[in-house]
């Protein structure tokens, strides 16, 4: 098995979720890397394997079909048998025009692959699938947060890939980049999350999973119907649009847990979910649920847990 | 300007949605209703599309006719349905190809996609189907505006939001914070039967997956609910203190 994982980056950096992958596909056969963008050498000087560069401007923007063209060629010119991605939307799309391109089986939403099958849960996780390739070449995308970025050991080695790009790859363009910008500790990397819905009434109620997370060390995020409401920040939106979180501890706070929210959260270790209404889907995963009046429960709950932890 | 829209007829959520262990296929069998994504689609071709045409694009049963009707309903003009018992076993790559076979003759400037299907899909079909068509294709899509022959669409990513131009045709999935969809009126309704509905085939494509078995998801543990009684704060820091969370 040769296998190549597409390392997505961001501000100068490899998405914690892509080294995950690289470092599942290491250990089950031959991984190797590829970066694809503009002055991007740096951001994968300690990869820990082969990484294949395409530095090219034309692949400055993050759009998905030039980067098919750059990974088709590799395939096709190195034969690699399998390409892995972990999820985000530029990710799904260039998986899915790639399978096209190349005629590979596509398997998404990955938990796990042992270089054979690949282990997927369905329909709001009531079911694991175990799924294989009947395919030369097999496309999969992992799950985001679902498996451990650990770093590989061997040589780096940085090898430069040709970019050749099809004429309508090149059709749509960059435009404008809005980057929303991050306060506080990363949802990503925090092993504590304290989640606001709109349960929580208005904006400034945020103030009470702020002080909940800080009193337990961790980030706070939130829905996507706050964000859209511009309760708070894009950077700490949770769910299907937005990021896919797995920290230890997940706590819900007025979130009804409705699918395009579960999506984000479900691989959390644990989930305390405080909500008013009883019949909310939130219960229906939540290791420990309490139904009643947030606006109560919450800031009695910060001050038991800063008297415990001293913090 | 005549726009396509992809849409999928899933089992309704009400039934509840399972897999046949015996095909290890989803369930189809009960009603199928359209993917709730795909009414924003129709929506914002129908704000985009005055005076043109909107198309409604499917593959499916041809049972699924029933569930397209909707968009009928909404006020699409008409539907095309790839059927075909030999397409049942699609996975992305058949699906794509026969979409692709109907848009490139309806040669639309525009195709149109909800964000993702409502029964379980990898939210991709889109990339998959542009392409063939070799087309540029824009994904979730919140702020759409065609001028002239160019669109421009606004996306919300994991880092924020992007602002996208391309020339049509194209291929856009938009997201479900772009419109509100319209209810079908009572007079749409009853003239969507009488709207043209044409059933395609297209070659079966060899699916590159396989469902090779079914497993029972892992136990999450027990899971405990209570009503508030003025001590849960105190019963969340028992509960995290056992678990050693705090």
């Amino acid at each position: 098995m040769k296998t190549l994982v597409f390392l997505e980056h961001h501000e100068g950096a490899v998405q914690k979720g892509a080294l995950g992958v690289l470092a599942k596909a290491a250990s089950v056969g031959d991984a190797h890397g590829v970066v694809i963008g503009s002055g991007v050498r740096d951001v994968v000087a300690a990869a820990g394997t082969t990484v294949w560069v395409a530095d090219d401007a034309r692949l400055e923007a993050p759009l998905p079909q030039p980067r098919v063209d750059v990974i088709a060629k590799l395939v096709r010119d190195e034969g690699y048998d399998t390409v892995l991605f972990a999820q985000s939307v530029l990710a799904a799309d260039v998986a899915a025009g790639l399978a096209v391109r190349l005629g590979a089986g596509l398997n998404w939403g990955l938990v796990d692959f042992d270089g054979t099958k690949g282990s997927a849960p369905q329909l709001q996780d009531t079911v694991v699938v175990d799924v294989g390739w009947t395919s030369p070449v097999r496309i999969g995308v992992f799950r985001a947060g679902s498996l451990d970025a650990t770093a590989l050991s061997g040589s780096t080695e940085l090898r430069d890939a040709t970019v050749e790009l099809e004429e309508f790859s090149t059709l749509a363009e960059m435009v404008e980049q809005a980057h929303a910008e991050q306060q506080g500790p990363s949802i990503e990397d925090a092993d504590v999350i304290v989640a606001g819905g709109r349960g929580l009434g208005e904006p400034a109620n945020f103030a009470l999973c702020e002080e909940l997370a800080k009193a337990l060390g961790g980030a706070v995020a939130a829905t996507r119907a706050v964000v859209d409401a511009g309760w708070y920040p894009y950077a700490a939106q949770v769910g299907q649009t937005g990021k896919t979180v797995a920290p230890k501890l997940y706590v819900a706070v007025g979130i009804s847990g409705a699918i395009q929210h579960k999506v984000g959260m479900q691989g959390s270790g644990v989930i305390v979910a405080i909500n008013k209404d009883a019949n909310a889907p939130i219960f229906e995963f939540a290791d420990l649920g309490v139904v009643g009046d947030l606006h109560a429960i919450v800031p009695k709950l910060t001050e038991l847990v800063r008297a415990r932890r001293g913090s | 300007m005549k726009i396509a829209v992809c849409v999928k007829a899933v089992p309704d959520a009400a039934g509840g949605r399972r897999i046949d262990p015996a095909t290890k296929r989803l369930d189809r069998s009960g009603e199928l209703t359209l993917s709730e994504f795909d009414a924003y689609a129709v929506e914002e071709a129908l704000m985009l599309g005055e005076g043109g045409e909107v198309v409604v694009v499917s593959m499916g049963p041809e049972r699924a006719l029933d569930a397209l009707r909707k968009a009928l309903a909404m006020g699409a003009d008409r539907a095309v349905l790839v059927a075909g018992d030999e397409l049942a076993g699609s996975d992305l790559l058949g699906t794509a190809a026969a979409l692709a076979g109907v848009l490139e003759r309806e040669s639309p400037d525009l195709v149109l996609f909800g964000q993702q299907s409502a029964d379980g899909g990898g939210a991709c079909l889109w990339a998959a189907v542009a392409e063939h068509l070799q087309r540029p294709a824009i994904s979730q899509v919140s702020e759409l505006t065609v001028s002239g022959d160019s669109l421009t669409g606004k996306r919300q990513t994991e880092f924020g939001y992007d602002t996208i131009r391309a020339p049509l045709p194209a291929v856009v999935a938009v997201s479900d914070a772009i419109n509100t969809p319209r209810y079908p009126s009572l007079k749409g309704i009853m003239g969507a039967k009488k709207k043209p509905q044409e059933t395609a085939t297209a070659d079966a494509i060899a699916p590159g997956t396989e469902v090779l078995a079914l497993n029972p998801p892992p136990s999450r543990g027990e899971s405990v609910k209570l009503e508030d009684d003025g001590s849960a704060a105190e019963k969340i820091v028992e509960f995290l203190a056992e678990k050693r969370l705090v």
